[in-house]
């Protein structure tokens, strides 16, 4: 051993003050458990071999068959909300969600039936007819896949400014006149994202990545019963008298824009976010040793938006506030802080 | 985890009423609802100071206790009168005029303290129209009551808002005290066989004190258990899989092997008391629980017993004041003879019971959100599998039963299961409770044994009034079928049900006469849907809320696109509910309404 002694005169020439353990690789994660022999099933009729606690989705996926998801998120727990992703099992009463449901040996899943389809088209119907998702990635071609056409439950209602006060168990007697949606006004009450949720379709992603599924923040939870359930702070407080350490994990999880960078939102709203005119690059976060992961969307030489790729190892996709939110510094222009 | 607590403080009182509910319970996850209760009951709604104290005192974030009490429709979560009066205007009720009798109760409490609120089915059918007075204060009360006299109910509301007032040094007054002629009067009005010789199920109602051990035991009590315990678990199991019994809240899956399953899973397990009865039209778990509330603990001793369950849980709806206070009093009774804790009747078996409260939540009754619900979390029903005998109540295996179905169990440990078996017919064994109100002349809870058709069901109940015709027969309840007056030699049992396209559900029995307006009964059923719904699933979320749209244009003859293109939107649209929700709710909530369609001709011209 090449240790020297601290109180003799310091280190001799080259040595070090302690033997550092080798480099790992990648971050140790838990020791291997008992190999499973995988489960072999079919998937409209092609047999497909998943490794054992695979889901029907993953059986899907080897199967080459491609199946709409909308609640699901590759770093969270399945809940199984949005039933986008219902297939029919053989012997199974109702349709199973293929996020949730573990593959088992000698499943039979069939993806394309009369009840598959008209239960996906109906679903996406009833997201469409109730919630904006004009800018949720690959709603437009999911929703013409299945010949989705929510005007048929008619014309959509207007905002409701009360949403967050609706009690469990009562509501307005409609008409049928219009059809009611989650319209209502955009909470922008911090300088990092903006929540509108007349976007929401109510996923669970943002709960779970504020819970136990990423930040352990525990800042919003899910309030209300029904139609009227909706994401909300305590007594739907503004964030900035919430538990929210603006980390900004929620707006990396959602998929249909109802969480938004304060950046993008406004860009938005002012007609001037455009894809066509941005970049992306990878990067390291700088702050801190962590070296998180970083994809900086850049627009007009501006950092637009910040996000991490969920497939980093290290990050899953999530990030701190200063590595979300905090590039005010390197923008040209006046700095936040800075005098007009 | 760091809290963060916002808002103001609690007041003394706030906080005297939530540490005085966690003295007893702990500090678990699993008392926030307990917790919320008691502030409701102490200061008349869920205070955000009170809520900051739960939140310091359980460590729960105050986001997610906020999403919990706003999910219970028995919590307030603003400021209101301390007494609110709870009129139900659900189907039976509509029957008996509850519109009117919202109307009238509103008016007769104008100027006193109480304010009132519409409910959901009460369970209180056999008074219909019906009422339930909650009064929150140092002494809070409930008292069910019929609603048909406003001016009594407006009486009855500022004797309980008094009441509440008081100080808490009498005992706590939680019900107004009957008495005994009174007593046996309501007992036969809800069970109009009472006393009548060779029942099983309701051998007791109306015969013995609910409240006595000692007449318990007279009447046969504990003999039962006595077997169970001579007979070791795997023997229990044998006996109650050989009378055939399935479960009576609604899915028929056979008890036994439900405990068998739970039985060969790895310690601890746990058992619950499905006794959220919120179906509405049915009020027999009711009836049950208020007047034989030994011989359900019995029953649930024996299946836990059998399936090595160590706890149980009685989870009785917030609207059953009575019936839960049954249950906590007959709990603590048996404790006391040595029927439940560590050392049940000598055996050696250990087995504790808890009586839990819902917050009003139909779903509850749903079993797997019945747990959440213990759980101290948001009534969401859980995807399955995995089943509650492989994950339940706190992960661990759970036998899940309904009040029924365990009251059945006693009497088949003691008779045996063939005894049972040979009762009924060969797909349907034993006797069932009917839960038998609307339009007809003696509502109430009935027994028969399987194979009685509903026409003779009804004749027990009377029939429909004089000078009156029969339109329609609502089986199960909300999320049951409608009958016309041709099916009535339908057979009352699983098979027979089956084979006619229906379902016996949860027993409820709803009869309309030809007065009945099925447009309005059919926009209650999508009503309640659309307010049960917890919002999880997308199906069932907005589904609901679209079957009332397309409904209300039917009744209004404003269809869109024509009536056929409604009426098959609401079919498309019901078959995507039926298929694709997480839970029997979205599953049935387009039930009704589909019945009424294709049974009743509903909308087939003009208005239905």
């Amino acid at each position: 051993m090449n240790r020297s002694d601290p109180w003799s005169g310091g280190p001799a020439e080259g040595a070090v003050w302690f033997d550092p353990p080798p480099r790992a690789a990648k971050v140790p994660g838990p020791p291997p458990s008992p190999a499973r022999p995988p489960v072999a099933l079919s998937v409209d009729g092609r047999e497909v071999r998943v490794p054992a606690g695979a889901t029907v989705l993953d059986a899907c996926r080897v199967a080459g068959v491609e199946t709409p998801t909308l609640c699901f998120h590759e770093t969270l727990t399945p809940v199984n909300a949005c039933r986008v992703c219902v297939v029919e099992v053989a012997g199974a009463r109702t349709l199973v969600p293929a996020c949730s449901r573990q593959a088992e040996a000698g499943m039979q899943v069939k993806t394309d039936t009369p009840r598959v389809r008209c239960s996906r088209k109906v679903v996406l119907e009833l997201l469409a007819s109730s919630v904006d998702l004009r800018i949720a990635p690959g709603m437009a071609e999911t929703m013409a896949r299945y010949g989705a056409s929510p005007g048929r439950f008619g014309p959509p209602a207007p905002d409701a400014a009360d949403r967050d006060a609706r009690e469990a168990g009562h509501h307005h007697a409609p008409d049928g006149a219009a059809a009611e949606t989650v319209a209502q006004p955009v909470k922008a009450d911090n300088d990092c994202y903006v929540r509108d949720y007349s976007k929401c379709v109510l996923c669970y992603r943002c709960v779970e990545a504020c819970g136990t599924d990423a930040q352990n923040t525990f800042a919003i939870a899910v309030a209300g019963r029904g139609f009227d359930a909706r994401i909300s702070t305590e007594w739907a407080r503004p964030l900035t008298d919430s538990a929210c350490v603006y980390c900004g994990n929620c707006v990396a999880v959602c998929p249909t824009g109802a969480l938004m960078g304060k950046t993008e939102h406004d860009l938005r709203a002012a007609g001037a976010w455009d894809p066509e005119r941005q970049t992306c690059t990878d990067t390291i976060c700088p702050y801190c040793g962590v070296g998180c992961s970083l994809s900086l969307t850049v627009q007009d030489g501006r950092i637009v938006r910040a996000a991490s790729p969920v497939g980093a190892d290290i990050t899953r996709g999530n990030l701190c506030i200063k590595g979300r939110f905090g590039w005010g510094h390197v923008q040209p222009g006046p700095r936040a802080g800075d005098a007009p | 985890m760091d809290l963060r607590l916002t808002g103001p403080p609690p007041s003394e009182v706030e906080r005297a009423a939530v540490d005085g509910a966690l003295a007893t319970g702990g500090t678990g996850r699993d008392q926030l609802l307990p917790a919320l209760h008691a502030l409701q009951d102490r200061v008349g709604f869920v205070s955000e100071g009170g809520l900051r104290h739960v939140c310091e005192r359980l460590r729960v974030p105050p986001a997610e206790a906020y999403g919990v009490a706003s999910f219970y429709h028995l919590l307030a979560l603003a400021p209101r009168p301390r007494t609110v009066v709870h009129v139900c205007d659900d189907l039976v009720c509509r029957a008996h005029g509850a519109e009117a009798a919202v109307a009238a109760v509103e008016r007769a409490c104008a100027g006193g303290p109480a304010t009132v609120a519409r409910s959901p089915c009460l369970g209180l059918c056999e008074r219909a129209p019906a009422a339930l007075i909650l009064a929150a204060g140092a002494s809070p009360c409930a008292e069910p009551v019929g609603a048909a006299d406003a001016r009594a109910v407006a009486d009855a509301a500022a004797r309980a808002d008094s009441a509440a007032e008081a100080a808490p040094s009498r005992r706590a007054r939680r019900l107004a005290k009957e008495k005994p002629g009174a007593r046996l009067e309501r007992v036969r009005r809800a069970a109009p066989q009472a006393g009548t010789p060779g029942l099983r199920l309701l051998a007791r109602v109306g015969r013995v004190d609910p409240e006595s051990v000692a007449d318990w035991k007279a009447s046969g009590g504990g003999e039962g258990l006595r077997k169970a315990l001579a007979l070791g678990p795997a023997g229990v199991v044998r006996e109650v899989i050989a009378s055939g019994l399935v479960g009576r809240g609604g899915a028929a899956f056979p008890a036994g092997k439900k405990w068998e399953a739970v039985a060969a899973a790895p310690a601890p397990r746990h058992l619950i008391l499905n006794a959220d009865e919120s179906e509405p039209g049915t009020f027999k778990d009711r009836v049950l629980m208020e007047e034989d509330p030994f011989a359900l603990l019995e029953g649930m001793t024996i299946a836990a017993y059998a399936a090595g369950c160590g706890r149980g849980y009685v989870y009785v709806r917030g609207e059953y004041p009575l019936a839960r206070l049954r249950m906590e009093r007959a709990a603590a009774a048996a404790r006391k003879e040595g029927l439940l804790g560590p050392d049940v009747l000598g055996s050696g078996f250990s087995f504790e019971v808890e009586v839990r409260r819902g917050g009003g939540a139909y779903i509850c009754g749903e079993e797997t959100a019945l747990m959440n619900s213990i759980e101290g979390k948001r009534g969401e029903p859980r995807q399955k599998p995995p089943f509650p005998t492989q994950a339940g109540l706190f992960g661990r295996p759970t036998v899940i039963n309904n009040v029924e179905t365990l009251a059945a169990v006693p009497w088949i440990v003691r008779d045996g299961g063939a005894a049972w078996a040979r009762i009924g017919t060969k797909g349907s064994s034993g006797a069932k409770l009917f839960s038998v109100a609307g339009h007809v002349a003696r509502p109430g809870v009935y027994e028969v044994e399987f194979g009685a058709t509903l026409r003779q069901l009804l004749a027990l109940a009377g029939g429909v009034p004089a000078g009156r015709s029969l339109r329609a027969v609502l089986l199960g309840g909300a999320a049951g079928s409608f009958v016309g007056p041709g099916d009535l030699d339908l057979p009352l049992t699983f098979e027979g049900t089956r084979a006619a396209g229906v379902g016996l559900g949860s027993g409820a029995v709803i009869v309309f006469d030809d007065s009945a307006d099925l447009g309005d009964l059919l926009a209650r059923v999508a009503r309640f849907f659309r307010d049960e719904s917890c919002g999880q699933c997308v199906p069932c979320r907005v589904g609901t809320v679209r079957q009332e749209e397309a409904l209300a244009r039917l009744r209004a003859g404003r269809p869109l696109g024509g009536r056929e293109a409604e009426v098959a939107l609401v079919r498309e649209l019901g078959q995507a509910m039926h298929d694709a929700s997480i839970c029997g709710l979205g599953q049935t909530a387009s039930s009704a309404l589909e019945s009424a369609l294709s049974r009743l001709g509903a909308f087939s011209g003009g208005t239905p």
